[in-house]
């Protein structure tokens, strides 16, 4: 990856940077309308991706600025837990992963289906796409811009 | 130009998000309102307990769960008012024992009812509250030693509790409190209306509001 042939200027960086973090707070702010506006009651496994996803908005907000390329050392750990989670959920909530392994037991389960946009969007699938593309967005940042 | 473009992304975010959910309140608190209208007959059913005059024209229909500490907390409040408007308030208590083995409770509080004993058995089983739940869990068993010195016929509130009739009163309140929208516990309809926000505010607002229309 040393001899990449494409490189981005540090206002490019700063540009991804503050896409990721618009992700994260876009994610944050759609979590807390489901749970504390519609009034989802979050499952264990949700809740575990929220634990990811809400510091990331202050994370990444201070490596805006001012502008910290060193920002993915602290983000990416979350991010990626975020994902694993993430996918898990979908797991169990598409039936691949049987419920009785999974840490939810109390009350709601996470194999429910509470939203299904366009008729297959779901929520961990939501969830595992925003991880993802914070995680995207720090590697472009890692690898592309030169130090 | 960075700090300018960062600042009025997160404001028109929160807006977005402090808009969206007035939005939805207001909806949601209109669709509540028209689900108590279309099913009114829900409200009050021939076995629930009541307190107050049966001409009072302020009618409380409160759904409660035993095992639930905000309803625990709600309690003196709405007693208060009835206390403040003893001609005017008349309340109606619906079981909707959400809490896992809540239901158990439910019954002996019903059973109680049978003996006349409703109202001071559910206050001795309240203020116990933090006894006999623990993390969310009903501990049936714990209940008992807290209705000494009630006056109840103890052999016959066992069999009572057992009764397929109790069981059928707390079906019928269940599935009121499903067809009128009651998922969280305690839920309040004054005259009919649900609350537009939960909050003791918002109940006393609402019973004040029924009490100037029903009493000028």
């Amino acid at each position: 990856m040393s001899a990449t042939p494409i490189t981005l200027s540090p206002g490019q960086a700063w540009n991804l940077l503050f896409l990721a973090w618009l992700v994260a707070a876009v994610s944050t702010l759609a979590a807390l309308f489901l749970g504390e506006v519609m009034g989802y009651t979050p499952c264990v496994l949700c809740w575990y991706q929220r634990i990811c996803m809400f510091p990331l908005v202050l994370i990444l907000a201070a490596g805006l600025f001012p502008f910290d390329r060193r920002v993915l050392r602290y983000a990416l750990p979350l991010a990626l837990a975020g994902l694993a989670l993430a996918l898990w959920h979908w797991g169990v909530a598409a039936g691949l992963i049987p419920e009785q392994v999974t840490p939810c037991s109390q009350g709601v389960p996470c194999s429910r289906e509470l939203v299904s946009w366009f008729g297959f969007l779901t929520l961990p699938m939501l969830s595992a796409l925003a991880f993802s593309s914070i995680i995207a967005l720090l590697l472009l940042i890692h690898f592309k811009v030169p130090e | 130009m960075k700090k300018t473009l960062f600042v009025s992304a997160g404001l028109l975010l929160l807006l977005t998000f402090l808009g969206a959910a007035l939005y939805f309140k207001a909806e949601r608190a209109g669709e509540a309102e028209q689900l108590a209208e279309a099913n009114r007959a829900g409200l009050t059913r021939e076995h629930a307990p009541t307190l107050g005059p049966s001409s009072a024209k302020v009618r409380i229909v409160e759904f409660i769960d035993p095992a639930c500490g905000t309803c625990k907390r709600f309690y003196p409040f709405v007693k208060d008012m009835l206390i403040a408007h003893p001609e005017r308030i008349h309340l109606t208590l619906r079981y909707a024992p959400f809490h896992e083995n809540s239901e158990q409770v439910t019954a002996l509080l019903l059973a109680a009812a049978k003996q006349g004993l409703h109202w001071e058995t559910l206050e001795a089983v309240l203020n116990a509250q933090d006894d006999w739940v623990e993390n969310h869990v009903v501990q049936v068993d714990k209940v008992w030693r807290h209705l000494d010195g009630l006056g109840l016929d103890m052999d016959k509130l066992k069999a009572d509790m057992a009764d397929a009739a109790i069981a059928k009163q707390i079906d019928q309140d269940l599935a009121d409190a499903r067809s009128l929208g009651v998922s969280k516990t305690p839920e309040f309809f004054v005259n009919g209306k649900p609350l537009p926000s939960f909050g003791f505010e918002q109940l006393k607002t609402l019973v004040d509001e029924a009490l100037a229309q029903a009493y000028p």
